[in-house]
Order: C-alpha cells, then sequence, then structure tokens
C-alpha cells in the first residue's frame, strides 16, 4: 500500500508555541549534579513526573557553558514535554533556564535550594508539580499532519547488516517524508571520517558544504590529533563493530550515511543542540557518535521522534524521545529480539524490499507518535548524557 | 546445488570486490547464492573458511597493498592475502587513514 504522506495524520499534542509533541511529561529538571537528589525527591512525590539527573552544571564556562545552558533548557523546550518543575543551586542560572523553557509559552517554575534547604524546596516544587500532573493529565490529543514531526536518526552497534539493510531504511524513509514538510536530523561528526567527501556532496547548497567540511575538520584537529595516541582503529570501528564485520572507519562511514538515503540533502549544519531555523528539510547536526549523548543532543534541538538503526544490538533510550530501533540482523533478532521495534531481517533475505522497509518504518512512526511504547521506554531506557567539551573551572 | 533461494551472501555494487556473509553458521566449502543489491544480479561462489554473519569474503584474489572497494569505494587497504571465497577482515584489511 502506498502512502499519500500529505494526508497521513497522527494523534498527538499541539503545544503553545504550534509545535507538535508526541509524549506528553511533567519534568522535574536539574539545573546541576546536586539538585539531582531534590528532583528525584519531587519526581517521588508526585506520580506521573520524571526526573532527569545528570552530571554536570557547576563551573563550567564559555561555550561549554553555553552548550549546558542550551541543552538543559532544550530538553525542557520539546514538544514531548508539557510542562517542568526547574531546580537548581542558586536563583540566578534556576532563572536562565526557566526564561530559556518560557519562550515555548509552556508551564515552567524555578525552586533553588540555597537558603531553603532540600525539605523547603522539596515541598514548594512539589506543589507545583501536582499542579502540573493535573492540567497536562488534561490535555487532549489532536489530529496532526505526521510530516509536522520532527525526527532524528543515529545508529549504533552497526555492523555491515545495518549498511544494507536498517540505515538504507531510515533513508528511504527520509526520501520520502522530507519533500513534504518533516524536520530530520543526522549527525556523528567522527563517523564521516571516510566518507566526509561524499557526504560534502550531500549538501543542498555551498554554505552547508562548507560549514560542513569546517566542522569535521575541526573535530579532526582539535580532538583527534590532540588527544590520539596511536591511531582510533582501537575505537573506531569499535569492539562491538568487528565482532559485526566491520573493517575499517571508511567501511562504516559508508553504512552510516545510507540513513540520508538517496536523494535526500541537508539545508544546514547545526552546533550540539541547535535548534534548526532554516525551515523543513534535513539537518547535519555536530555531535559525538556515542548513542546517549547523540539522542540527547538531539531531543534537545526539539526532535520528538529518534530513529536508529542497529546491526549487533544497541539498547538506548531517551527520557523523552521514543527511540525505535530499525535491526536486519537475524542473530540480533534472536538474542536480543525484546530492544528491537522494526524487524527488517527480510531485507538480508531478498523477501523485503528497502522500498517497504521504509513503509514499515513510517509505519511504526505513526504507530508510536499515537502512543505506542518503543521496546527502549517498555524497558526503561531513558540514558540523559550531557556533552561536555572540556574541564570545568 | 542450493535448496533455498535465501542468499548467503550481498554484494553492493557491482564494482565491489568483497561481499557479506548474510547467514549464521556459513562453513567452508558451501557453494553460496551471492546477490547483488544494486541490480538483483546473482552468483555463486564457494566459501573457502567458515565465516560469521556480517564478515567480508573475497570476491577474487587480493593480495597486500590491494585496495579493498564496497559500496563502489574504497573502504582501505589490504595487509595480507586473501583468496577468492576467503575472509577478509582486520587481519588482512586496514584503513588508509590512520
Amino acid at each position: 500500500m502506498a502512502f499519500d504522506f500529505t494526508q497521513e495524520t497522527v494523534k498527538a499534542w499541539r503545544r503553545e508555541n504550534g509545535r507538535v509533541g508526541v509524549r506528553n511529561h511533567v519534568l522535574i529538571l536539574p539545573v546541576d549534579d546536586i539538585s539531582n537528589a531534590a528532583c528525584e525527591a519531587v519526581a517521588n512525590n508526585v506520580k506521573g513526573t520524571m526526573a532527569i539527573p545528570h552530571a554536570y552544571g557547576r563551573l563550567q564556562f564559555g561555550e561549554d557553558l553555553d552548550l549546558h545552558f542550551r541543552t538543559i533548557i532544550g530538553t525542557g523546550a520539546n514538544p514531548n514535554v508539557a510542562a517542568v518543575v526547574v531546580i537548581g543551586i542558586e536563583p540566578e542560572w534556576t532563572k536562565i533556564i526557566v526564561d530559556g523553557i518560557a519562550k515555548t509559552g509552556k508551564p515552567v517554575e524555578g525552586f533553588w535550594i540555597e537558603q531553603n534547604g532540600d525539605f523547603e524546596t522539596i515541598r514548594k516544587a512539589s506543589w507545583k508539580a501536582k499542579e502540573f500532573v493535573h492540567w497536562a493529565s488534561e490535555l487532549q490529543k489532536e489530529d496532526c499532519p505526521l510530516t509536522d514531526l520532527w525526527v532524528s536518526t543515529k545508529c549504533g552497534e552497526s555492523d555491515t547488516t545495518t549498511g544494507l539493510s536498517s540505515c538504507p531504511t531510515v533513508g528511504n524513509m527520509y526520501d520520502k517524508l522530507l519533500p513534504h514538510g518533516l524536520y530530520g536530523v543526522f549527525g556523528e561528526t567522527s563517523e564521516i571520517t571516510g566518507a566526509e567527501h561524499i557526504c560534502e556532496k550531500r549538501a543542498a547548497n555551498p554554505e552547508a558544504a562548507e560549514k560542513f567540511m569546517k566542522t569535521w575538520k575541526a573535530y579532526q584537529d582539535d580532538v583527534i590529533e590532540q588527544f590520539k595516541t596511536s591511531d582510533l582503529s582501537d575505537s573506531q570501528p569499535t569492539k562491538g563493530n568487528i565482532l559485526g564485520g566491520l573493517s575499517t572507519i571508511e567501511e562504516k562511514a559508508l553504512g552510516n550515511l545510507e540513513k540520508i538515503g538517496r536523494t535526500s540533502t541537508y539545508i544546514d549544519v547545526l552546533e550540539p543542540a541547535e535548534a534548526p531555523a532554516k525551515g523543513a528539510g534535513l539537518y547535519f547536526m555536530d555531535t559525538s557518535s556515542a548513542a546517549a549523548e547523540c539522542v540527547t543532543l538531539m531531543a534537545a534541538a526539539g526532535y520528538v521522534i529518534h530513529t536508529f538503526p542497529t546491526g549487533q544490538g544497541n539498547v538506548v533510550g531517551n527520557p523523552i524521545v521514543p527511540v525505535i530501533k530499525i535491526s536486519g540482523n537475524p542473530r540480533t533478532l534472536r538474542t536480543m529480539a525484546e530492544h528491537i521495534d522494526v524487524d527488517v531481517t527480510g531485507v538480508l533475505t531478498r523477501e523485503m524490499t528497502i522500498d517497504q522497509a521504509g513503509d514499515a518504518l513510517i509505519e511504526m512512526i505513526k504507530r508510536t507518535a499515537n502512543g505506542r511504547y518503543t521496546a527502549a521506554e517498555a524497558l526503561g531506557h531513558r540514558e540523559f548524557s550531557m556533552t561536555k567539551l572540556y574541564r570545568s573551572a | 546445488m542450493i535448496a533455498n533461494a535465501h542468499p548467503q551472501l550481498l554484494v553492493h555494487d557491482k564494482a565491489d570486490n568483497v561481499g557479506v556473509v548474510v547467514v549464521e553458521g556459513l562453513t567452508a566449502g558451501t557453494e553460496m547464492l551471492c546477490v547483488c543489491t544494486e541490480d538483483n544480479s546473482d552468483f555463486r561462489l564457494t566459501a573457502k573458511a567458515d565465516i560469521p554473519i556480517g564478515h567480508k569474503v573475497a570476491l577474487k584474489d587480493l593480495s597486500a597493498g590491494d585496495t579493498v572497494i564496497k559500496y563502489g569505494e574504497d573502504i582501505g587497504k589490504m595487509v595480507g592475502g586473501a583468496e577468492t571465497g576467503g575472509h577478509v577482515h582486520v587481519h588482512n584489511l586496514k584503513t588508509k587513514r590512520w
């Protein structure tokens, strides 16, 4: 059955700023690591809320602090989040987070621990969290165009089957949906190495191509050249990749790039966690290739569903964004089926075409948007990993 | 002859000199059905080793210094030999980058 993508709708939440969310979380968001305990206490007091503890937020400065703020604000601002209680150690940085999230128009309130203590902070924040839960739980879903969704991608525990099946499945989905108004994003700067010349050619305009090559080269010069001990052969490809049959970074990169399909081109290059600002279409984001860090950055940029091809079986999830796992490796489907949402093993047996696999993924995106829990959600995978650029002061 | 029509080996591009094993438990001596995904053409090749799922097989004799082609692109150089139907992986294939 062929889809008419302009007519496809999902039942989802239309937020105050017009964006479409597919989950309805009330977050208890720490500004910094030492506010985690208070946030977890509030989430324990008030059911239907979720705390997102993390490891950073103190004595960061410069670009690293900007990224921290962008990630926390972006997480709270994501359309999958209905309302946010923010807790920090002191009022000033707490206010920066609250004001950033408030620009979306959604309910948000901040609390701080200095001169209140955990007890008083938890008491006040719990009252506000309970008010938010009552409000959010009565919000109704409405019919929204499928292509109003923002769908991100990153693959993990790749092997040679991802390049043959699950990555081109995502590429096929993008080739079909991006022309109708979908926002997409791919990243993994280090894993483009070996295919950067091909990625450069997939830019929609010379500015995007130039920005991509600058970003890729900066990663080589600032990170790889500075910190490498011999070469990257011990970590790229990873040990899991090598077990799966990938031998070189070039081979891995070529499989990775299958995720952007045959016809899709990227219109801009984003900083980590930066929201796209040039309209509908595909973007490249400068990210690590580590699964949880990359998905966290894309969620903070506003993407509401993540498509995740895996070969050897990566189990990553995210607290606010459903992560759809796609695999074509029959051994992985045999040994760890509980983690896989879309089975494309038929591509390897030649019983399923890439076109059919792409349709199967679009169907799963619709079902996920309509409320189906992904495998990662059902199994409680809520990995929230902040990207840190350098040591704190 | 091969009883079922499921391929044991897939090749991305006509220009490739390696293919990928897509079944578990492939043993030496198996006459593999090989399919090129680019145009669905097929051919037969005998595996010269027990090769795990996902690992690569040489489609022609390869020796040290040869460029390995997959997806129609350069994925590195041989640092050891592999006969036609032999195993190609990190023991005989290395990136040209580092």
